[in-house]
């Protein structure tokens, strides 16, 4: 059944605006991309919003909704009060361009931080032979679609801006902990990890697993895993004086 | 607590560029509750097992121990409740400050529960996407929070707990007397108690790395990867565990004062 929907819509350019009211008409079924969209062909042409696929899986229309960063189009109309006033507003961990669109370079500066995939040296492409149980770990995090909320959300970014240049956020993290799990990487992540993409600064608390869309369990399967392997070289004394005396391998 | 929440506090999202917004969080859901949750819980247990270790009494009672104070490590320890005492006689002091540090360590340093206090009593942040009121943050990079990369140890020390607890089960089926082949009420509370605390050490994310997570080839240790899938299935459940376990020494503790008292019997199944 349609009724008419309240939206507090955030409107500005380069960071500064304000929140601005309409009403609209939303029908059954609809999704909270679909409300903006109407917004934006009915009485605000100007409004500017980033999608593409509204099937979940581009990545584009990241947006907060009522203060919980989601996808607008995965998020549904029914889940909120017909009298219930929604609050839309870019990412706020990101400079705005304009309206609901935000500058997410940063995360893709900080992905060109990552040591490409490094395979032992002499062995060429078309050789790699790997077991299905070896790559099955990692393959979660493939299904990544970089809508970029978990950068958004982990407050070491999101409320602290000048942590931006010394930590790279999950999303990077979880590549990093996808190439040290490859069984034919031979690069030194574990170092990078910590010391150049700031694995330290992860305090674990989840937001970033909270609000993924793909569902993946990005602090348990890749940030944790990668802090192990990281107290492994750098803070573990038993495990550094068994790669001494050669007992123990970080190639096996 | 409920729609916007103005910034009381130093800190929030701010930036030259970002969106000017100056609520904390336009968050509407009652997002606050699980951190006041855990805040009562916690203390709640902080100041139950602080009391129950200076209490330095109603520890034991043939044949239950409490695990606060097993294994009992001083001469001052209550008769019967202890076969080696290292310390002797000049630890004056409660005999539960001996070994509470252990699991209080591996508590500690646990990734779910730094998770949990981080949240609730750091605010670091309160919740996903309300903003922490915290100006300057450098996570676990420094000292002290660097020391969170111990917890590797306390995870071996908490399995030697686990096998003394276990034994003191075993020790269990006996009676009053001390004649075997009896169990009571009391053995089936601290064999569940060292039960969730077994689950809780197998369901640790360091046990995971231990088992086999740091590998970076699983077909070259089927083993080690049979191990590192159980221990993976139970892990995601690490959270449910970290928080029975904790409750359960609690009550355990609290059902051998009783006994030891005289408040309630022990009552024998054969």
């Amino acid at each position: 059944m349609a009724h008419e929907a309240k939206f507090r819509v955030w409107r500005g350019d380069a960071g500064e605006g304000a929140l601005k009211d309409y009403s609209v008409d939303v029908n059954e079924g609809e999704v909270v991309l679909d409300v903006i969209q109407r917004i934006q062909a009915t009485q605000a042409s100007d409004l500017a919003v980033r999608w593409n696929c509204k099937a979940g899986k581009c990545g584009s229309c990241s947006a907060e909704v009522n203060g919980r960063p989601r996808l607008m189009c995965m998020t549904r109309m029914n889940t909120f009060a017909d009298d219930e006033v929604i609050t839309v507003t870019p990412l706020r961990a990101f400079p705005t361009i304009r309206d609901l669109v935000t500058d997410v370079s940063f995360n893709y500066e900080k992905a060109r931080e990552v040591t490409a995939f490094t395979p032992p040296e002499g062995l060429k492409p078309g050789e790699y032979r790997m077991q299905q149980e070896d790559v099955a770990r990692s393959q979660e995090f493939r299904k990544c679609i970089e809508c970029f909320l978990c950068q958004n959300t982990c407050h070491a970014i999101r409320d602290h801006e000048d942590n931006m240049t010394s930590f790279a956020g999950p999303r990077v993290l979880m590549r990093v902990a996808e190439l040290e799990m490859h069984p034919l990487d031979v690069a030194d992540r574990k170092h990078e990890a910590q010391e150049v993409l700031g694995l330290g600064y992860c305090n674990i608390t989840k937001c970033c697993t909270e609000v993924c869309p793909e569902h993946i369990k990005i602090t348990d399967n890749a940030l944790i895993p990668l802090k192990e392997r990281v107290v492994d070289v750098k803070y573990d004394p038993i495990t550094w004086l068994g790669r001494k005396i050669r007992v123990r391998s970080d190639k096996d | 607590m409920s729609g916007v929440t103005t910034a009381p506090l130093d800190g929030g999202v701010s930036g030259e560029k970002r969106a000017d917004i100056k609520a904390r969080t336009f968050r509407t859901d009652r997002w606050w509750i699980q951190p006041a949750i855990v805040v009562a819980a916690l203390l709640a247990f902080i100041v139950y097992s602080t009391w129950r270790a200076f209490e330095n009494a109603y520890y034991f009672s043939e044949p239950l121990i409490s695990p606060f104070y097993s294994p009992c490590l001083a001469t001052s320890c209550v008769s019967g409740s202890s076969s080696w005492t290292p310390f002797g006689s000049w630890w004056v002091l409660s005999p539960a400050l001996l070994i509470l540090i252990f699991p209080l360590g591996f508590r500690m340093t646990c990734y779910y529960y730094r998770k949990t206090y981080y949240r609730a009593f750091w605010l670091s942040p309160p919740a996903c996407a309300v903003s922490e009121p915290h100006k300057k943050y450098t996570g676990e990079t420094r000292a002290p929070l660097i020391l969170q990369n111990s917890h590797r140890y306390f995870f071996i020390a908490g399995l030697v707990f686990n096998v003394i607890l276990t034994y003191d089960v075993l020790i269990a089926f006996r009676n009053g007397e001390g004649e075997w082949g009896h169990m009571s009420v009391g053995t089936l509370i601290l064999a569940a108690n060292a039960t969730f605390l077994w689950l809780y050490s197998a369901s640790c994310h360091t046990c995971r790395h231990v088992m086999g997570g740091r590998l970076k080839n699983f077909s070259k240790h089927p083993v080690r990867y049979k191990a590192w899938t159980y221990v993976s299935k139970l892990n995601a459940h690490h959270p449910r565990f970290a928080w029975i376990s904790l409750v359960g020494v609690a009550l355990t503790d609290l059902y051998v004062r009783e006994v030891a008292i005289g408040a309630i019997p022990n009552l024998y199944f054969f």
